[in-house]
C-alpha cells in the first residue's frame, strides 16, 4: 500500500462500508461533539456517569473484537505473532473508547439528574 | 506511485482500452480522470465483472460466488463509452481495432487489458461441466466452479483420501492460489478430524515451489510441517474423470496418480485476438504463449509505442495478480499522458506484486515481492512477510476488495 494517503483510505473505507460511511462518520463526530459539550457544561468529569460508561465501554470493546473475528471467520487461536495481539488491542480498545464516550455523553444529555 | 494529474489534460486523442476488466476498468477511470476531451472506448462483450482474489474464499466455502460477482457497467467511469462488443482483431501498424460484430475503430493510443485465456482444452480428458463431480475442483474457471470445487473439497474433508493438487507450467494468474488451495484442504481435513485419513501430494511444474526463492523455502518448510508431499517437474497433460487417474508429464515420462479430490488448474496463455496480433514476444520464454511485448517498466509496447498492456497480458516476469494492475496502471497512465503532453514520464513499474498466501483459515503470509525476487513489505518491522498472521488474513478478507474496488474507480 504505497499510496497510502488520506484520499485512498476515504475510497477504500467508502467501498467497505457503502451508503453507510458518512452517517457512520457523522455519527462519531457528533459522539465526539456531544461528549465535549456535556464536558464543558459540567466543567469535570462525572465520577458516577464515568464509571458506568467506563463499565459498558468494555463490553463495546469485547463486542467489537468478537465482530471482527465473526465477520473474518476467525478467532483468538489464529493469532500468531505480535502484531496480531496489538490489533486485537487496537480493536478492543477502539470499540472501547467509542462507546465509553458515547455513552458517557448520552448519559449526560439523557440522565442528569440519575448520572 | 503516480497520482492521475491534478488538472486534467485536455486532448482530442482517440484511446481505446480492450476489456473490462481490473485492469481495463482502472485505466479506464483513470484515463478519464486524468484527461479532458478525450474519446476513450473501452471494449468489452462480458457484462458481468468477476473479482477474482474472492476465487479463493468461494471455494473455501467462505463467501458465496455473489461475492465475487458485480455488474461491468457499475464500475465504467463517466467519459467512458463501453461498447459491448470484443476485439476481434488488433492492427498496430495500421492502429486500428476491428470488435466481433465487424465495426473498425481507429486509435491514436490503444491499452491492451485483454486478460487471459484459461486453456482447459490443453488437459486431455477435462470437462469444465463436471467440476464439483467425482472429487474434480478448479478454482480458477469462474464464480460458480469455485464455489462447485469447494463442495467437492468439503466432501473429501469428510471422508479423507489422496488429495492432488498441482500449477501448470505456463506463466499464471496468482502463483500462490494453488499453494493456498492445498493449506486450505489440509485446514478443513484437520479441522474434521480427518487428516490422518488424507494423504496431499503437491505437483509443482518445476524445481521450486514458488518463483521467489525466499517464500519457496518457507512454503517447503510449511508444507514439510503440514505433511504435504511434494513432487517437483510435474505437469498434468491428461485426466480421467471417470476412474479418477491424473497424469503428469515428468522427465522420466508419464506418471499416474490416483485422486479422491484434484484442483486442476490449467495452462494460461494470452487470448486469440492478442495471439494473432504482432503485439506477441517474438521470441523468449513468453513468445510461446502470445504474451505482449511490453518494456517491463513502463508497460509500453517495445514495437508500436502508442500501444499499452497492462494487467495479465502484459508479458513482464512477475504479475499476474490484482496488486500487479494496482502499480501497472498508474504508471501506463502516465506515460500515455505524458506522451499527449510532449513530456517524458519518470515513472517506473519495479514488478511489485503481492500474494497473500493463506495458510489455513483464519491466517496468511503477506509476501510482497517485486522484479528481481526482493521482498518489498508495505510494512517493514510490523507485519513480518514471511510469518502466518492473523493481521494479514483480515487483509485478505476485510481490506483487499474494498481496496480492488477502489482501485476500479481509479481512486487507489
Amino acid at each position: 500500500m504505497k499510496e497510502l494517503d488520506l484520499a485512498t483510505l476515504v475510497a477504500v473505507f467508502q467501498e467497505m462500508l457503502g451508503w453507510t460511511f458518512w452517517p457512520l462518520v457523522a455519527l462519531a463526530a457528533l459522539a465526539t461533539l456531544a461528549f465535549l459539550r456535556v464536558l464543558l457544561r459540567d466543567r469535570s468529569l462525572i465520577p458516577q456517569r464515568l464509571v458506568w460508561a467506563e463499565a459498558l465501554g468494555v463490553m463495546g470493546g469485547v463486542v467489537a473484537v468478537l465482530v471482527m473475528f465473526t465477520v473474518t471467520s476467525s478467532g483468538f487461536a489464529d493469532l500468531g505473532g505480535p502484531i496480531d495481539w496489538l490489533l486485537v488491542l487496537a480493536i478492543f480498545g477502539f470499540g472501547t473508547v467509542g462507546t465509553a464516550l458515547g455513552l458517557y455523553a448520552a448519559l449526560g444529555l439523557f440522565r442528569r439528574r440519575v448520572a | 506511485m503516480a497520482r492521475a494529474p491534478q488538472a486534467a489534460v485536455a486532448t482530442s486523442a482517440r484511446i481505446i482500452v480492450i476489456g473490462a476488466g481490473a485492469a481495463g476498468l482502472a485505466t479506464a477511470s483513470r484515463l478519464a480522470m486524468g484527461l479532458s476531451g478525450a474519446s476513450i472506448t473501452m471494449l468489452d462483450k462480458r457484462r458481468e465483472h468477476h473479482y477474482q482474489p474472492g476465487y479463493t474464499l468461494v471455494a473455501a466455502g467462505l463467501k458465496s460466488p455473489d461475492y465475487v460477482l458485480s455488474s461491468t457497467r457499475e464500475w465504467v467511469a463517466r467519459g467512458v463509452n463501453w461498447v459491448e462488443e470484443a476485439a476481434a482483431e488488433i492492427d498496430p501498424v495500421g492502429k486500428t481495432v476491428t470488435t466481433d460484430a465487424g465495426q473498425r475503430l481507429p486509435y491514436d493510443f490503444l491499452v491492451v487489458a485483454t486478460g487471459l485465456t484459461l486453456d482447459y482444452g490443453a488437459i486431455e480428458g477435462m470437462d469444465v461441466s463436471r467440476i464439483g463431480q467425482n472429487g474434480l475442483g478448479s478454482v480458477y474457471a469462474g464464480p460458480a466452479q469455485a464455489a462447485a470445487t469447494w463442495r467437492a473439497m468439503s466432501d473429501f474433508a469428510d471422508k479423507g483420501g489422496q488429495g492432488v493438487f498441482l500449477r501448470p507450467a505456463t506463466e499464471m494468474k496468482c502463483a500462490g492460489a494453488p499453494l493456498k488451495y492445498a493449506f486450505l484442504t489440509d485446514d478443513f481435513l484437520r479441522r474434521r478430524g480427518n487428516r490422518g485419513r488424507a494423504e496431499l501430494t503437491y505437483n509443482a511444474q518445476n524445481r521450486v515451489l514458488f518463483s521467489v526463492p525466499i517464500v519457496a523455502e518457507r512454503v517447503r518448510m510449511l508444507y514439510a510441517e503440514r505433511n504435504i508431499r511434494v513432487t517437483h517437474d510435474h505437469v498434468l497433460r491428461k485426466i480421467d474423470l471417470d476412474r479418477r487417474i491424473a497424469t503428469f508429464r515428468t522427465p522420466q515420462g508419464d506418471a499416474e496418480q490416483q485422486y479422491d479430490f484434484i484442483n486442476v488448474i490449467p495452462p494460461m496463455r494470452a487470448p486469440e485476438v492478442v495471439r494473432n496480433s504482432p503485439l506477441p514476444w517474438q521470441t523468449g520464454p513468453w513468445a510461446a504463449d502470445g504474451w505482449a511485448e511490453v518494456d517491463r517498466h513502463t508497460l509500453r509496447h517495445v514495437r508500436f509505442p502508442e500501444v499499452f498492456c497492462v494487467g495479465d497480458i502484459a508479458g513482464v516476469p512477475k504479475g499476474k495478480t490484482a496488486a500487479s494492475v494496482k502499480w501497472q496502471v498508474p504508471v501506463a497512465v502516465d506515460h500515455l499522458i505524458a506522451t499527449i503532453q510532449g513530456r517524458e514520464s519518470a515513472e517506473r513499474y519495479n514488478g511489485y506484486t503481492s500474494c497473500p498466501l493463506i495458510t489455513r483459515v483464519g491466517r496468511a503470509m503477506l509476501v510482497e515481492f517485486d522484479y528481481n525476487d526482493n521482498l518489498v513489505p508495505s510494512f517493514p518491522g510490523v507485519i513480518a512477510p514471511l510469518e502466518e498472521l492473523w493481521i494479514s488474513w483480515i487483509m485478505k478478507e476485510v481490506g483487499l476488495k474494498p481496496t480492488y474496488l477502489a482501485m476500479l474507480r481509479g481512486r487507489a
